[in-house]
């Protein structure tokens, strides 16, 4: 909503500064987004008028004008081609200054002698652009300073109204809420009925009465329509953002912004038999003034004739009973639509008009006479004619109904923290148009008829809050009583694994939740992720079932910008759909390509291997303090390596992978590197066991080494556990120190060396304790995986 | 007795010229050892008169004492050069940078997620998460936006299907915390959330802190009481701070929250707009239509909510002017937190 803030004072005029009302007004709730000129910076320029024009010798699209400026006639090269004799237009003189600090200077243009500069309104600043000279009214006194001719020190404020405000999308509501704010009368234009000077009407049926209450209608004929209108009328609707059309729907659009009230005027004689106002027939259709045209919905209310639909009503008239220069006579419409039925209405075809706008927000529903009576009285001024009387066709028990509010001092008390002043309380409410009587516990309101967010007591608070001022209401300190939330030791908090991760040399990324449907194919190809309707773009389209695509694409950005080493992590939630519904889980992720160490002095460029992630991941694990409750078993994923792939377990359940990525699609993407990732699901990570102390043995520990040959295809995790579980209670460490394979044995076997750790905590152990586990551990490993013992 | 005091000086001469700690021990040997030059000569006491014996044998363990001593001295002189060698030999460049794994860094939207979860919860407030892709009813309905709500519009909303969306604010996980405790109740709910918008200035995915305090005696003084607070703790100085009546379908009265220019101190800069004002967060009292949602007393409890992005509090608290860098993952920014 703009507003010209010399319109503004004409109704309101604190004696205040632009800023300082701008202030005022966003302070009470209609937040000022900008405060602009009218008119660019110029001075010198006087009302000029063009006593002759004359086709310069020597140029064709020249003119050479004598133009009086009041004081004296001088002569003018013009190249415009609406200058003509008689014509009244801005005179940029000789010392003037126009925008952008173009001074004025004679010259000669080709020849003939120029004494300043005629001008277009583009050249003033009073527009984007223009096919010629600005023309002026032709009472316009020549000689005065066009800036105070057209009052042009004025700015226009533009308000970004809440969409709650619908009663300030008229100058006449943000004046009432000026006038408030600095306990100024306000002054409304006076508008008076018109008396009808012909008979002529037209029938006028309410169809569907719900969505359109009241329909209040007028015929006027005989106008004429020839002349543009006048100069006031088109600068008071070009200073509220709004072009110059005709002179007809120039003065619907005042009223419009004047009053808030939407209005549209048909072509009387273009309309059949009678008007109804009715949902269109499904697949209706109707050409609309912008030229488009639109196949209708049967909840879509429509102005018809007897034959067709002439206005998608609240929103745009049709093109075919349109005010053209031909029209002689007019059918007025100004109606109330109910704003529950015509919010989205607009939007379902694409569409937003400053008409759906204020209905779907909420036109005041008692203004619709005031607002014929407004615009017609503009039209008989402007473009003459006979009006017929006014028509008033109503459903009353559609109209919205306005239930008395109560308010009482202790909500106000309880809810805003202080006790208003009884006569302040009634200053605010009686001033925002409500009626109010004391009652025993507060007051009882009435609600006018234009406030449509106004039902509750706290709406009636909010006023109460906004008027008074936020900034004066009083502040409480924190008072916090001391409710510890409880912090059980046994969950593990994600930033915790965020630090350690941190401190392992991985940097947190955030990548969307939306990822390009080719690439969430390549790393789940069995899923069908949840897909947006209406995705910002086709590489955003579905949810991600993976926090690695994301994570591998940020990669992919830090590697293409000679950034080769990378280690990278994320938490967040992945889509996962299933039979038994979409399930959102929250996860972590992990990814490493690049060498293991930054580059350094003292350290190797071996490139980071699995092993490096799996020990990321291991330690990760270890902070649950329960990492034995981990296991990693061989397996095959879409997307990663097969021979570099495990499944991580917890217990019986799989919580997650971890694998290099697969080599083809590395290429694919365009890694040169290998790529190592894993993901797991945050819920098996934020557990931990409390730790719980055992007795300190005081006898010595005993260790002995063994290597064994085993085939390569022994996963060496089953191996181990086959160790400790025949190797007797004694065992109290087992390590796997060494893990050979290649020269010297077996192509098809490897040699693992263990080291165990032998003790217990009630006796020294002795030779043949720890000699018959030995035997125990070889014998099993002989059976269970014909392992050869190695010297 | 001429030859002991030869004796005395060639062994003099000999140890002071001892070279090395092995060079000496045999030094020690050829003269103290058990066969040795000096022991000799004590072994030749015996064929002394007994009136020569006491003050030869005197003289001779006076020789021999002070070659002990000078043997003694010359080995702690050896021990402590070869000690001043080794040093020397081991000395490094203590300047050189150490050995192992380089240490990442935090998302600064997280790290400022954290702070602000840290005062919320210095506080009493609790941590709170939802789904992300959430139903109609939770993320408006129950929030006082029916369907075609202009409000709506506001949120520019990324559907799923006709009833289930990407949750436009974190908002829905206080409906589900209202719906399944009883008051009193203090939340906060941080989260990605989701908007069909991207710009210069938007991104389709952000951040939000909201917040959500009920019990039976809160007012619109304690939320500012606890806003104010909050951004002087957030941005660590005195800050000027305005609330602006705005309007949010689920709180009443509702305010936007101003804060001085951080970057120009109000005086008017690009940042701000030339304002000295920085929008920073939303906030009001919980609208009773909310309340009613779920089965709360409107007559026992009030409450206030708030809501802010944690994005612009970063780019704030940080200087990041582009929004975009955040969801980039470029090394070179993400190294800077």
């Amino acid at each position: 909503m703009i507003i010209s803030e010399q319109w503004l004072r004409e109704w309101v005029s604190p004696e205040i500064s632009t800023e300082d009302l701008a202030h005022q007004i966003t302070m009470a709730g209609l937040e000022v987004d900008a405060i602009d000129p009218v008119a660019g910076e110029f001075t010198g320029v006087l009302v000029a008028e063009i006593l002759s024009a004359q086709q310069h010798p020597d140029a064709d699209k020249l003119r050479i004008c004598e133009v009086s400026t009041g004081a004296e006639t001088v002569q003018i090269v013009c190249g415009a081609p609406n200058a003509r004799a008689g014509l009244k237009a801005p005179l940029a003189t000789v010392g003037g200054v126009l925008p952008g600090n173009f001074k004025i200077k004679k010259a000669k243009l080709r020849g003939a002698e120029s004494v300043g500069m005629l001008c277009a309104e583009q050249e003033l600043g009073l527009s984007d652009a223009s096919d010629g000279l600005m023309e002026l009214a032709d009472d316009a006194p020549v000689g005065v300073d066009l800036r105070d001719y057209l009052k042009l020190d004025d700015r226009m404020i533009e308000i970004g109204l809440t969409p709650n405000r619908a009663d300030c999308l008229g100058l006449a509501g943000i004046a009432r809420e000026v006038g408030l704010l600095n306990e100024l009368a306000v002054k409304a234009s006076l508008i008076e009925a018109v008396p009808a000077s012909i008979e002529d009407s037209f029938p006028v049926e309410l169809l569907a009465p719900e969505r359109c209450p009241r329909f209040v209608s007028r015929v006027i004929r005989g106008i004429d329509i020839s002349s543009p209108s006048p100069l006031w009328l088109q600068e008071k609707l070009r200073r509220v953002g709004l072009r110059s059309i005709d002179a007809v729907v120039d003065v619907t659009n005042f009223v419009m912004m004047e009053l808030g009230q939407p209005m549209h005027a048909f072509d009387y004689g273009k309309l059949e038999g009678g008007v109804r106002v009715r949902t269109a027939e499904q697949g209706e259709s109707l050409e609309l003034l912008d030229g488009q045209t639109v196949e209708l919905d049967n909840e879509t209310l429509v102005i018809a004739d007897q034959g067709k639909a002439v206005a998608m009503a609240g929103v745009m008239g049709g093109q075919g009973t349109a005010v053209s220069d031909s029209t002689v006579d007019l059918f007025l419409e100004v109606a109330f639509f109910t704003p529950e039925l015509m919010a989205g209405k607009a939007r379902s075809y694409g569409m937003h008009t400053d008409a759906s706008h204020r209905f779907e927000r909420g036109v005041d529903f008692k203004l619709q006479a005031t607002a014929m009576e407004r615009a017609t009285a503009l039209l008989l001024e402007i473009v003459g004619g006979e009006a017929g009387p006014l028509q008033e066709t109503v459903s009353e028990p559609h109209l919205p109904v306005r239930p008395d509010v109560s308010l009482r001092a202790a909500r106000i008390q309880k809810l805003l923290g202080f006790e208003m002043d009884s006569e302040e309380v009634v200053r605010i409410l009686a001033g925002l148009g409500l009626g109010v009587t004391a009652t025993n516990e507060g007051w009882n309101c009435t609600v006018p008829s234009w406030r449509f967010d106004i039902a509750i007591e706290a709406d009636l608070l909010e006023e109460l809050a906004r008027v008074y001022g936020y900034n004066r209401l009083p502040v409480t300190q924190i008072n916090a009583n001391l409710e510890i939330p409880s912090r059980p030791e046994q969950s593990l908090a994600l930033s915790d694994l965020r630090c350690h991760l941190a401190a392992r040399g991985y940097r947190e990324a955030i990548t969307y939740s939306f990822v390009d449907p080719k690439l969430q194919q390549m790393f789940d190809p069995g899923l069908k992720p949840v897909a947006l309707s209406n995705p910002i773009s086709a590489d955003m389209a579905v949810m991600r079932t993976s926090l690695l695509p994301g994570l591998v694409a940020a990669v992919l950005r830090n590697t293409n910008r000679q950034q080769p080493r990378v280690r990278m992590f994320e938490t967040g939630l992945r889509f996962l759909p299933g039979e038994d519904g979409l399930k959102q889980v929250p996860s972590l992720a992990m990814v490493m390509t690049g060498s293991r160490f930054e580059e350094a002095w003292n350290a190797d460029s071996d490139a980071g291997d699995f092993f490096d992630l799996k020990g990321d991941l291991e330690s990760l694990l270890e902070l649950t303090r329960a990492s034995e409750s981990f296991s990693f078993s061989v397996a095959s994923r879409d997307a990663l390596h097969p021979g570099q792939t495990a499944l991580i377990h917890r217990d019986e359940e799989v919580v997650g992978y971890l694998g290099a990525l697969h080599p083809s699609l590395c290429s694919e993407l365009g890694l040169n590197a290998p790529l190592y990732a894993c993901e797991i699901t945050l819920s098996a990570l934020l557990q931990r066991d409390l730790p719980e102390f055992a007795e300190l043995s005081k006898f010595p520990e005993v260790r002995r080494d063994l290597a064994v040959l085993v085939d390569k295809t022994v996963p060496s995790h089953e191996l181990m556990a086959n160790v400790r579980a025949s190797a007797g209670t004694y065992l109290t460490d087992l390590t796997l120190f060494d893990v050979y394979d290649g020269k010297g044995i077996d192509p098809k076997r490897k040699s693992l060396a263990l080291g165990l750790t032998f003790r217990d905590s009630s006796r020294t152990l002795s030779d043949e304790d720890v000699n018959l586990a030995v035997d125990q551990v070889v014998d099993s490993l002989e059976k269970k995986y014909k392992a050869e013992l190695r010297n | 007795m001429e030859n002991l005091e030869a004796l005395a000086s060639e062994a003099k001469a000999a140890i002071e010229a001892a070279g090395d700690g092995a060079a000496l021990e045999q030094l020690r040997v050829d003269y103290l050892g058990k066969k040795g030059a000096i022991t000799a000569l004590l072994k030749g006491l015996g064929k002394l008169s007994a009136e020569e014996r006491p003050q030869a044998g005197a003289q001779i363990n006076l020789v021999k004492q002070e070659l002990q001593g000078l043997i003694g001295e010359r080995k702690a002189t050896l021990d402590a050069s070869a000690v001043a060698r080794q040093l020397a030999a081991e000395t490094i460049d203590v300047t050189l940078p150490g050995r192992g794994q380089s240490t990442g860094g935090i998302h600064p939207v997280t790290r400022t997620m954290e702070r602000m979860e840290a005062f919320f919860a210095a506080i009493g407030f609790e941590v709170v998460e939802g789904p992300e892709i959430e139903d109609d009813y939770h993320n408006f309905e129950a929030l006082n936006i029916p369907a075609h709500h202009p409000a709506r519009a506001m949120h520019d909303t990324f559907y799923v299907d006709e009833h289930t969306v990407l949750r436009t604010h974190t908002s829905p996980v206080q409906v589900r915390v209202m719906e399944s405790q009883e008051p009193p109740l203090k939340i906060i709910c941080p989260g990605r959330v989701y908007r069909c918008d991207s710009d210069l200035t938007h991104t389709p995915m952000f951040h939000q802190v909201e917040g959500l305090l009920i019990d039976e005696h809160s007012s619109f003084a304690d939320l500012k009481g606890v806003i104010e607070e909050f951004l002087r703790v957030f941005f660590e100085k005195e800050l000027d701070v305005r609330f602006r009546p705005s309007y949010f379908p689920f709180t009443e009265p509702s305010a936007e929250v101003d804060i001085q220019c951080v970057n120009c101190g109000g005086d008017g800069c690009r940042v701000c707009s030339h304002t000295g004002w920085l929008e920073v967060m939303g906030c009001g009292m919980v609208h009773p239509k909310v309340f009613e949602s779920s089965n709360i007393d409107t007559e026992k409890y009030s409450g206030f909510a708030f809501g802010m992005g944690v994005e612009r509090l970063a780019m704030l608290r940080y200087g990041v002017n582009d929004l975009r860098l955040f969801f980039d993952n470029d090394l070179r920014f993400l190294e800077q937190f």
